[in-house]
Formats: C-alpha cells, sequence, structure tokens
C-alpha cells in the first residue's frame, strides 16, 4: 500500500529523498479522506520552508486543506503541470509529485517515517 | 458515513465527482429518508397552510406541488418546504431533517384558532428515495405500472414500485429530470435495491450527500441553514416567486409585501470567481474594499467545472455582471455576478 523506498509524516506528506532533495506528495490516506481534489495552491520556486510550515493548499469538491513541508529547505522545482490536472493527486498519489525542497536540514530525514510505522498510523 | 441531525448519512458512495456526473449524464439514486413530513389535515386545512406558508396553496391540484417558505413575522425563514395537496383538505409538508422538530411545534402553535386542523409530524412513516438524472424515468418506468410520463413536474400520484405501495412525485433538489419515491420504512432496501438493479446497465449509482450539495447548488436551488434561515427574508433570497402576491395574509406577508415595493438592502445572487481561487461557505463579500456581505455556498462543481456560489450582496451590487471581491482565506479574489441557475438541463 505505502510504497517502502517513500519516507512519510504524520501529516500526510510523503517524501521521496534523491540526494541532498526531498521530493514531496501527499498519501493515499490523504486524498482518500479529501475526495475528489479540484484545485492545488502551490509555491513558487525559491521559497524557503522550516520542517513543519505550510506550503500549500489542497481542496476537494467538500473541503480545504492545508499542506505541510515536511523538512526544511528551499523549494527548488515545482510541479505547475498539478493545475491543470489536480485529479491525478486522487488517481495516482504516490507518483503525483507537488514540490522539490532542496534540504538544509538533513536531520529533518530522522523524523520521517517508513511505510510499516506510516501505515500503522493510516488505518 | 457522518451524522447529518439524527441520522448516519454517506457523504460520498464511488465520490462527488463521479455521482455528480452520473445524475447530469445518466441516473444517480439518494436515500433522503431523513427529510419529514409533517401533514396537515381537516375542513380548514387550506386556511392553515395559507397563514403559516409564503405560496399560494389554493392554486394546488390534489397531486399537486409547490416550493414554498414556513415564514416568521419578520419575513425571514422558519423553513423551506414543499407542499403537497393530498386531497382537498389534507396537505404535507416535506421539510428539512434538522428542522422538523422546530417547524411542528411553530406550525402547531401557528395554526391554533383556525378551526378545524391539526397537525400531525408523519416523517416516521416515510422513507424518501429519489432517483435523479436524464434515465430516471425510463428506469423507473420497468419497475411500476404507473404512466410516469403522465406525471407532470411537481406533480404526484400514489401506485407502486417494484410491488409497494408508494407515492411518486416528479420532484428533485439536482436541476435533472426525476422522481422522489415515498415509501413505508419497512419497504425501503426492497425499493432502493430493486431501482438499482433496474438501472445497473445504464449506469445508475447511489449518491450522497456530497453530490446532493453540489447538484443542487449548480441548479442554484437554497440549502436551508447555508443560503437562508431565520435572519434572512424570502425577499432578500430572491425567492420572491414562491410568495403568493395575491392571497390574503399570511404571517410575515406585511414584511414580505413592503420589501417587494420597496427593495431590500441585500439580495442573494450567483457569483463565478473569476481568479484560480475556490470560494466557499462563510467566506466574506467586499465591495470597494469594504465588507459588503458574505458567501452562503460555495464550491468547484463537476458540471460546470467553476468555482461557483451564492452570496448576500447589496442590492446595488446584485446586478449580473458586477464584480466582487471574496476573502478567500486571506486572499481577495475577484468574482463576478452571473445569472443562476448556473447549469440548466437541456429539454
Amino acid at each position: 500500500m505505502y510504497p517502502s523506498d517513500l519516507k512519510y509524516t504524520k501529516d500526510h506528506e510523503w517524501v521521496r529523498v534523491e540526494g541532498d532533495k526531498a521530493r514531496v506528495g501527499i498519501t493515499d490516506y490523504a486524498q482518500k479522506q479529501l475526495g475528489d481534489v479540484v484545485y492545488l495552491e502551490l509555491p513558487e520556486v525559491g521559497r524557503t520552508f522550516t520542517a513543519g510550515d505550510v506550503f500549500g493548499t489542497i481542496e476537494s469538491v467538500k473541503a480545504v486543506s492545508e499542506l505541510y513541508s515536511p523538512v526544511t529547505g528551499e523549494v527548488v522545482e515545482v510541479n505547475s503541470a498539478l493545475a491543470q490536472r489536480p485529479e491525478s493527486v486522487n488517481a495516482d498519489p504516490h507518483d503525483t509529485w507537488m514540490i522539490v525542497i532542496k534540504v538544509t536540514n538533513p536531520a529533518d530525514m530522522n523524523d520521517l517515517l517508513d511505510s510499516a510505522a506510516y501505515s500503522d498510523l493510516a488505518k | 458515513m457522518i451524522a447529518f441531525g439524527s441520522w448516519d448519512m454517506p457523504v460520498e458512495y464511488s465520490g462527488i465527482v463521479d455521482e455528480h456526473m452520473a445524475v447530469r449524464t445518466r441516473a444517480g439514486l439518494f436515500d433522503v429518508s431523513h427529510m419529514g413530513q409533517i401533514e396537515i389535515a381537516g375542513r380548514d386545512a387550506l386556511a392553515a397552510v395559507q397563514h403559516i406558508t409564503s405560496n399560494d396553496a389554493s392554486r394546488l391540484a390534489i397531486n399537486q406541488a409547490h416550493y414554498s417558505a414556513l415564514t416568521t413575522p419578520e419575513g425571514t425563514f422558519v423553513d423551506d418546504v414543499l407542499t403537497y395537496r393530498l386531497a382537498d383538505a389534507h396537505f404535507m409538508l416535506v421539510v428539512n431533517a434538522s428542522n422538523i422538530i422546530k417547524d411542528f411545534t411553530w406550525i402547531t402553535e401557528h395554526i391554533v384558532g383556525i378551526g378545524d386542523v391539526v397537525a400531525v409530524n408523519t416523517s416516521s412513516r416515510y422513507a424518501l428515495i429519489a432517483l435523479q438524472g436524464p434515465v430516471a424515468r425510463e428506469i423507473l418506468q420497468t419497475l411500476t405500472g404507473v404512466n410516469l410520463t403522465d406525471i407532470k413536474y411537481y406533480w404526484f400520484t400514489s401506485g407502486e414500485v417494484a410491488n409497494v405501495r408508494v407515492t411518486i412525485s416528479r420532484t428533485g433538489y439536482t436541476g435533472e429530470d426525476g422522481f422522489e419515491v415515498f415509501v413505508p420504512p419497512a419497504s425501503a432496501e426492497r425499493v432502493w435495491d430493486a431501482i438499482l438493479a433496474a438501472g445497473k446497465s445504464a449506469g445508475v449509482v447511489p449518491a450522497g450527500l456530497g453530490a446532493r450539495d453540489t447538484l443542487r447548488l449548480e441548479a442554484a436551488m437554497r440549502l436551508y441553514g447555508n443560503d437562508m434561515d431565520e435572519t434572512t427574508t424570502v425577499v432578500e433570497a430572491d425567492l420572491g416567486w414562491i410568495v403568493g402576491w395575491k392571497k390574503d395574509d399570511f404571517i410575515g406577508s406585511d414584511v414580505l409585501r413592503k420589501q417587494k415595493a420597496e427593495g431590500t438592502a441585500r439580495k442573494l445572487v450567483g457569483f463565478e470567481v473569476l481568479d484560480r481561487a475556490i470560494a466557499r461557505h462563510g467566506h466574506d463579500v467586499y465591495v470597494d474594499g469594504q465588507k459588503a456581505g458574505v458567501v452562503t455556498s460555495g464550491t468547484q462543481t463537476p458540471f460546470v467545472k467553476k468555482a461557483i456560489g451564492m452570496a448576500y450582496v447589496p442590492a446595488d451590487r446584485a446586478a449580473v455582471g458586477t464584480e466582487l471581491e471574496i476573502d478567500v482565506r486571506g486572499r481577495r479574489v475577484k468574482a463576478q455576478v452571473v445569472t443562476t441557475p448556473f447549469y440548466k438541463r437541456p429539454k
């Protein structure tokens, strides 16, 4: 269910660690809770966030939810194509990334959950 | 499942968008048994209904229904209702689930002295199943001997569906053609299953509260508690068409007549968000930098595929084309007053 090559947060984001970068999306559990995603507000490249900061907003037909940065660092890539097809968050949550952060505080990585720990949380 | 009043109801089955699109293109089946029924009967039943509701019930033939308001002396909404004329001196009001007790208490208190009339809360006698969408008629027709084509919009008849005695009403809350079927609760599951089975090959799906809300919003149908309540009048809610202006006085009629003649300070309008954002219930509306109103309903809807909604705005800003600003979580976004309904089904 939750790929073992990803790390997770208790706020239901996933992180793919790629060297000193972290690719970020939301989990299958999160998309199920939200329902049909219709709108995403993502940051500009160059913005910096501390782990736990709100980096964007995701809206489904029925609800609004905030997106939390799993790590501290600078946004180096944004999946701007998502604006045109927000429904891919529902269709393919673990392959639909939102931003890539260049990690400035590698210690944040230690706070992330592995797939077994996250599976327990997302029950 | 969510708690809705004392009911556990599904927000969605297969997903709001999927269910919404099914209703617009095929049909969806809704369990709306939470809706309440209050029956008013007795020799003076018509006088009682005329006194407590805004629309002109004398114009209803037997087996005909209309949309109406249960009004306060201030011309505001105790509730919005559908009034069914079951017999010459027997009416049924279909009311919102969360208002059943309030409405029933209100009605019994306000028909005292009218004469030979009694109100009975018959909510527990009916389950209510709604089949809505362009193929609703042909699917329901396979389960009943009643010729459904003969039931005109906002008329009803008694008959049978899947061999259960029911009342079939050509009404709904989606903007589509469709039927609402009043069923004895013990037979509700049987009727539900029969309709789903009959509609399976045509792609009929069960639909929940979420799709019900997005469908009714596209059709600009009001939701009590969001778009109007005891603080907003029938005229402010732009529902003058449910007031029987020519009938005798009723509760709140003096206020409503005055508002019709002189206008109101605010009015409910439909809007479309022009920027990329979704306005939702409770967001503030700004005009010329000043807070001037509030969004009562709003979301991105699946068929129209736009962020739409309804809001109270100053009456001089209610004209179609007027630009508004809406505060979406701290960001001012542009919106524009548009004509309603947002969606109208093809004839």
